[in-house]
């Protein structure tokens, strides 16, 4: 939505006035709102309230050039509306603007803890092959063949294994 | 259908005792959890809405838990059912302004409770009596587990369990305790308390949550941070803070008695003049005095009486269960005069509090 005085920006303030009984709606940018007058102190965004001063100004400058979230058409304006997000895909899409907000809020920006089950699995076996391949990297430097190829069998016996219990 | 005969008698909810429940009134655990394929709450469709609650309930209904509790979409209720839901603290606020596409399922011995399509698909909570966060979690992390297998949770390796606000992303957990501590607040050490927990990243609030007031001394201690930290490490950390939490409260009770008892007294005195006695008492005034009351029980002013009849009272005088108990709509006013008249007719058999009795310090007056 652009802006109705400039018709250049993305309209970030929207008002809503009651004027003789009738609704009136006007859509403005930052730069035109502040000109206006119309920046209200007591018109705090719902995102700003919820997730701490300036958290949908960061979003919105990270993600300035980004469109609607592919998944379910979510924009940065509806969450600096609400607060929220759409769906779980816009996680991805809004990364950017996600990540400056997340710092803020939060001890870190990575998940440590619980994962599901499909997802654990997935873990040790990620790990159990790392650690298989960085022993027969070392074997193959020392030149010990046999213990190379006994590792090598044992990579392709835990991917296959892995393969088995994960397919369908 | 009428909640009342499905929910314990609040006799029963009162009675249910737990570690430290003195002080420590219940102990609670949340998970946030969102299919994958589907929009959050808020922003999908009514239709979509209406869908993903189907497939949620009856997945819900499937697991051990849950399969012989109650189940309810929320256009089924009305505003009071819904309102004594939000007194026993089932569902949220938020939660009982939904309708159709929304509800909840209520285990039968109701110590786990699923909202669906909240703000998530899926909030669920572990409430236990007294100071178990710990058992809450491992209740909790069972459910989720049960779940996970037939739900396809959002999660990402690096945000961990997807959130339609950010600030649950990750673990979507919320540990939190609500805490009577009538020792610090009458000893007005209750703000620094709440200036050190906050430093600590967790939060303190009123009763009902976020934006509540502190009704009755009560409240709320949980964490903030969801992302970063694993579940255990949360629930931990909680701990920890809440057994400092009880120690303070401890120590400000006996400090109290020691420096100002007759400020003690008074105050318990007046509260048990004023609930046995008033002819009309708003729901405010009632857990403000239910407080001191029940502080007269802890200190022992009022032998014979257990801190589960407190309990009770603070249920059933809430302005949805004194309605419910009434049938039919009543006004402020008469909700007021209704209120009295049970605590009166309760209080009768409750003698004055013993402040003069054995083994408690000698009252010469002037």
């Amino acid at each position: 939505m652009l802006c109705d005085i400039c018709k250049e920006k993305e309209a970030t303030v929207h008002l809503t006035q009651m004027v003789e009984g009738k609704t009136k709606k006007i859509d403005l940018c930052e730069g035109c709102s502040k000109a206006k007058g119309v920046d209200d102190p007591a018109g705090f965004s719902l995102a700003d309230l919820l997730l701490g001063l300036g958290a949908s100004q960061e979003m919105e400058e990270s993600d300035a050039t980004k469109e609607k979230c592919p998944q379910c058409g979510f924009s940065q304006a509806d969450f600096k509306k609400t607060g929220r997000l759409g769906c779980p895909a816009c996680y991805n899409h809004f990364e950017d603007g996600v990540e400056g907000l997340l710092k803020s809020m939060h001890k870190g920006t990575r998940h440590t803890g619980k994962a599901p089950a499909v997802w654990q699995q997935t873990k040790v076996y990620v790990d159990q092959l790392h650690s298989l391949q960085s022993k027969l990297d070392k074997a193959v430097a020392k030149e010990d063949y046999e213990k190379a190829a006994q590792l090598r069998d044992e990579i392709s016996r835990v991917k296959s294994e892995f393969s088995e219990t994960n397919v369908g | 259908m009428k909640i009342q005969d499905i929910l314990s008698m609040p006799a029963e909810a009162a009675g249910r005792e737990g570690p430290s429940n003195k002080i420590v009134l219940s102990s609670r655990v949340r998970l946030a959890r969102n299919l994958a394929a589907s929009p959050f709450p808020g922003w999908a469709k009514k239709s979509v809405r209406v869908e993903t609650f189907t497939h949620i309930r009856d997945n819900v209904m499937e697991v051990e838990p849950m399969r012989d509790g109650f189940h309810t979409g929320m256009e089924d209720l009305s505003t009071l059912d819904k309102q004594i839901l939000v007194e026993r603290h089932f569902i949220s606020r938020e939660h009982a302004a939904k309708s159709a596409g929304s509800g909840m399922v209520l285990s039968h011995d109701e110590a786990l409770c699923v909202m669906i399509n909240e703000e998530d698909h899926l909030r669920m909570q572990a409430l236990l009596p007294g100071l178990q966060v710990d058992s809450a979690w491992q209740t909790i992390d069972r459910l989720d587990t049960a779940l996970e297998s037939a739900l396809d949770f959002a999660f990402c390796k690096r945000r961990g369990y997807l959130t339609a606000c950010p600030t649950n992303l990750g673990t979507g957990i919320r540990v939190s305790a609500m805490l009577h501590l009538p020792g610090l607040v009458l000893g007005e050490q209750i703000n620094q308390i709440i200036q050190a927990v906050n430093k600590l990243g967790l939060a303190v609030r009123g009763l009902h949550g976020e934006g509540t007031e502190a009704l009755g001394n009560v409240f709320q201690v949980s964490n903030q941070m969801t992302l970063g930290e694993t579940e255990s490490d949360i629930v931990e950390r909680l701990n920890k803070v809440l057994l400092q939490i009880i120690d303070h409260e401890e120590n400000a009770r006996a400090k109290l008695l020691e420096n100002k008892p007759k400020m003690v007294y008074n105050h318990i005195g007046r509260a048990y003049g004023i609930l046995a006695n008033s002819h009309s008492i708003s729901s405010k005034e009632t857990m403000n005095l239910l407080s001191l009351f029940r502080l007269g029980i802890d200190l022992g002013l009022f032998p014979g009486s257990r801190a589960a009849l407190i309990e009770e009272l603070f249920i059933i005088t809430q302005p949805a269960h004194l309605q419910n108990a009434r049938a039919g709509k009543l006004s402020a006013e008469k909700r007021d005069i209704l209120r009295a008249n049970l605590l009166r007719d309760r209080l009768v058999k409750v003698n004055r509090p013993a402040t003069s009795g054995p083994g408690k310090p000698k009252e010469n007056g002037e």
